[in-house]
């Protein structure tokens, strides 16, 4: 029996702090190669710090590291990569710009930049290369990336968040095809409601599912937050036109989905117990992972169907890189950016992520991943209809703190479970967002 | 050789030697460690809440003074009304449920009962677990689909349908203020246990020579000799209802619609996710009123007792 030592086991633990993927030889080469003329030449000496959310997939995360590792051998810039759960993620990303110390990039979710613009590096350089060199961004991700004509940070993913749907069971309720407005779907899930086999939306307080598929809603039926100037116009014959047809899609939901947070819909999805729901692409994943092919091979995804308003009005979550200001190697954070985006590695890291993210630049609209599997199709298009849970303003402290109120979550749910009328739903909803962006 | 004066060095001890004898200076010279300490690390933060209360101050941007208009816009806010409801209602309903069924199993406890360490062990299991894996627990067990009580109902044929435990406003208020009465038990049952053991035996033989009844024995010897203990225990019990944050934030999240938001989750989900640390803070600051008033009610209420003191009652 080989014995193992104490050194041997910190030797063990000490290397999956920093990830135990290792790059391949061939990917140091190209990292070399890549490096040779590279347009941000890393300050001598340079050390990183990165900080990222959990990943959801483990692929994700090996391509991903594996990306970093040939980063360091070409360029000798040593990687520490730390991540923490989103909601540590937050605080710790105010707390390095509050105090202008900490990690010198940290990948966060939504638009955190824009809470302290000033905290963050000029990348416009970065950005404007990735953007020419790969077709441009996609008009949500210059939205999300840019601020007051520069680029404040690089949005380096959205994650896509879509119908998901039991194919046998919508086509029992009398749609071979997955609804595309918001009037057949409505039918679809009434005639599901009626056959025993209801879907059901998350309307407790899920920072996701909740806010993905309430704002599509809203928006579907031409409501708004804001307009342009950021003025509330949340109380409006559409917001209340939306909330109507929420009171009556909530008598077709599963019992019980008022309390559902983001987990609950997966497990009842997976259980068979739930025909429709909205979600990433991680209840598929699960299936297929954990063998459950009776699931797997039954289910699809769908985009959100298009209502009044005549056009998509979905919401996915961005995940930008943010490179701090603080930072003592500037050209080393963006050379690290800037690679993780060109071609192959972002090849990679797509690949890794199976349909979990989605990709914000246009030349990645190509890859494979979304081809090879078309249950995953769906989501290639995550950044390409996607509107910013800002819409129609501008991003900020009041839109931001609008968002974490759960402000269109409870509206929504309000009106879905009855327990205000359409109209007093939408005036306790300006009320509450007038608040925030008061002068 | 220079010779100092006498006068001189008598006057010099006798200042030091004063000192270092006076009781009272002494006795500040050994609080400044501790002081020092309480200051650091809870008069600071104490204030420093306070003083984010009446600023603007958002996440990455200092904020400026605004008075008391956190609060005027709080006064104004149905959330946080709604907020202030349940947590006075979590807090009195859960209380005054903890410390009724605690005071009983600990006077069962205290009563000869074979296997008596390993009840007691029993009894502590709720509180030695992890607060978020008990609420995780919870989570299931009040889960909309899958709960394990709608779940033995159904198969017993009590119901014909699964239990909206935390879909429905009165029944998710319902839910978590069970969770944390489950939770909250051992602590007043066993602290109370405590009590009962300082209790001197030979009370109870008098009385019971005297003639005195079960009920007359725990009214006016077992009560008032436990009151400091309830004192403190409520006191305690009641701060860390009122605090509560980890239960409702992993089982419900506030919801459904706010139903379940205590003032402690309002102010986090508005203060750390929401970015407002000010109106965060003030929301924080809004507590205090409440739990001070608890202290001084048990403080007043059940401690100022005389006879503690060799006194007669007032």
């Amino acid at each position: 029996m080989k014995y193992i030592s104490r050194r041997d086991v910190l030797k063990g633990t000490a290397g999956l702090a920093v990830g135990a993927a290792i790059a391949s030889p061939a990917l140091v080469d190209a990292a070399r190669a890549w490096a040779a003329d590279m347009m941000w030449k890393p300050e001598s000496g340079a050390e990183l710090r990165l900080l990222r959310w959990k990943r959801f997939v483990q692929s994700e995360e090996e391509a991903f590291l594996a990306a970093v590792d040939a980063f360091t051998k070409a360029t000798g810039v040593s990687v520490r990569i730390d991540s923490e759960g989103f909601e540590d993620l937050r605080p710790k990303a105010a707390v390095a710009a509050n105090i202008g110390s900490g990690p010198d990039i940290i990948w966060g979710i939504h638009a955190d930049a824009h809470l302290y613009p000033d905290a963050m590096m000029d990348v416009s350089d970065i950005c404007d290369h990735l953007g020419s060199k790969y077709g441009g961004w996609y008009p949500i991700a210059e939205h999300y990336g840019k601020r007051g004509g520069k680029w404040i940070n690089v949005p380096f993913t959205i994650s896509g968040n879509y119908l998901n749907y039991r194919i046998s069971q919508v086509k029992a309720a009398g749609f071979d095809k997955f609804p595309e407005t918001t009037g057949d779907f409505m039918t679809m899930m009434q005639n599901l409601k009626k056959n025993g086999t209801p879907g059901a939306f998350a309307l407790g307080n899920a920072s996701g599912d909740g806010n993905c598929w309430t704002h599509w809603l809203l928006w579907s039926h031409g409501g708004k937050m804001v307009d342009k100037d950021d003025n509330v116009v949340i109380n409006s014959p559409e917001t209340v036109a939306a909330l109507e047809y929420a009171a009556e899609l909530g008598e077709t939901f599963i019992p019980g989905a008022a309390s559902w947070l983001d987990g609950h819909n997966n497990k009842a999805f997976l259980q068979g117990a739930c025909s429709v729901t909205n979600n990433g692409i991680s209840i598929y994943a699960a299936a297929v992972r954990e063998g459950m092919t009776d699931i797997a091979n039954d289910m699809d995804h769908a985009f959100f169907p298009i209502g009044p308003a005549g056009e998509p009005t979905e919401f996915h979550v961005c995940f930008p890189m943010m490179l701090y200001k603080h930072t003592k190697f500037p050209n080393a954070a963006k050379a690290l950016v800037a690679w993780l985006m060109e071609k192959d590695q972002y090849d990679a890291f797509l690949q890794g992520s199976v349909g979990y993210l989605s990709h914000s630049l246009k030349a990645y609209q190509d890859h494979p991943v979304w081809t090879e599997d078309p249950k995953r199709l769906v989501f290639r298009d995550s950044a390409l209809r996607s509107r910013s849970f800002a819409h129609e303003g501008s991003l900020g402290y009041a839109a931001s703190s609008v968002f974490a109120d759960f402000v269109v979550v409870n509206m929504i749910a309000e009106a879905a479970t009855k327990s205000k009328t359409p109209k007093q739903a939408a005036e306790d909803a300006a009320r509450r967002a007038e608040r925030y962006y008061r002068v | 050789m220079t010779s100092i004066p006498s006068a001189q060095i008598s006057h010099s001890i006798s200042w030091q030697t004063r000192l270092l004898g006076n009781r009272n200076f002494l006795g500040l010279v050994f609080m400044v460690p501790a002081g020092a300490v309480l200051l650091v690390f809870l008069t600071y933060p104490l204030g420093l809440g306070i003083w984010l209360g009446l600023t603007d101050v958002k996440v990455g941007r200092p904020g400026m003074f605004v008075g008391l208009e956190n609060y005027i816009w709080l006064f104004r806010d149905k959330v946080f009304w709604l907020s202030v409801y349940n947590t006075m209602l979590y807090t009195v309903v859960a209380s005054i449920v903890k410390f009724a069924i605690g005071l009983w199993l600990a006077v069962l406890l205290n009563r000869h009962l074979p296997f008596k360490a390993f009840l007691r062990a029993i009894v502590l299991m709720p509180f030695i677990v992890p607060t978020v894996l008990s609420a995780l627990a919870f989570w299931w067990i009040y889960d909309s689909q899958d709960s394990v009580i709608s779940w033995i109902l159904i198969e017993m044929g009590v119901l014909t349908e699964t239990i909206d435990f935390l879909g429905q406003p009165d029944n998710a208020r319902a839910s978590v203020i069970a969770a944390n009465i489950w939770r909250g038990i051992p602590f007043v049952a066993i602290t109370l246990l405590a009590g009962l053991q300082t209790i001197s035996p030979s009370l109870y033989e008098a009385a019971t020579i005297d003639g005195a009844s079960e009920w007359q024995r725990f009214r006016h010897i077992t009560y008032p000799l436990l009151t400091p203990i309830i004192a403190v225990v409520m006191t305690f019990s009641v701060l860390f209802t009122f605090t509560d944050f980890q239960l409702i934030w992993v089982m419900t999240r506030g919801g459904p619609i706010n139903a379940t938001h205590l003032m402690a989750t309002l102010s986090y989900q508005r203060a750390i996710i929401g970015g407002s640390l000010g109106e965060g803070a003030a929301i924080a600051t809004a507590m205090i009123p409440f739990l001070l008033a608890a202290i001084l009610f048990s403080y007043f209420g059940l401690q100022r007792r005389k006879w503690q003191q060799g006194g007669r009652d007032d």
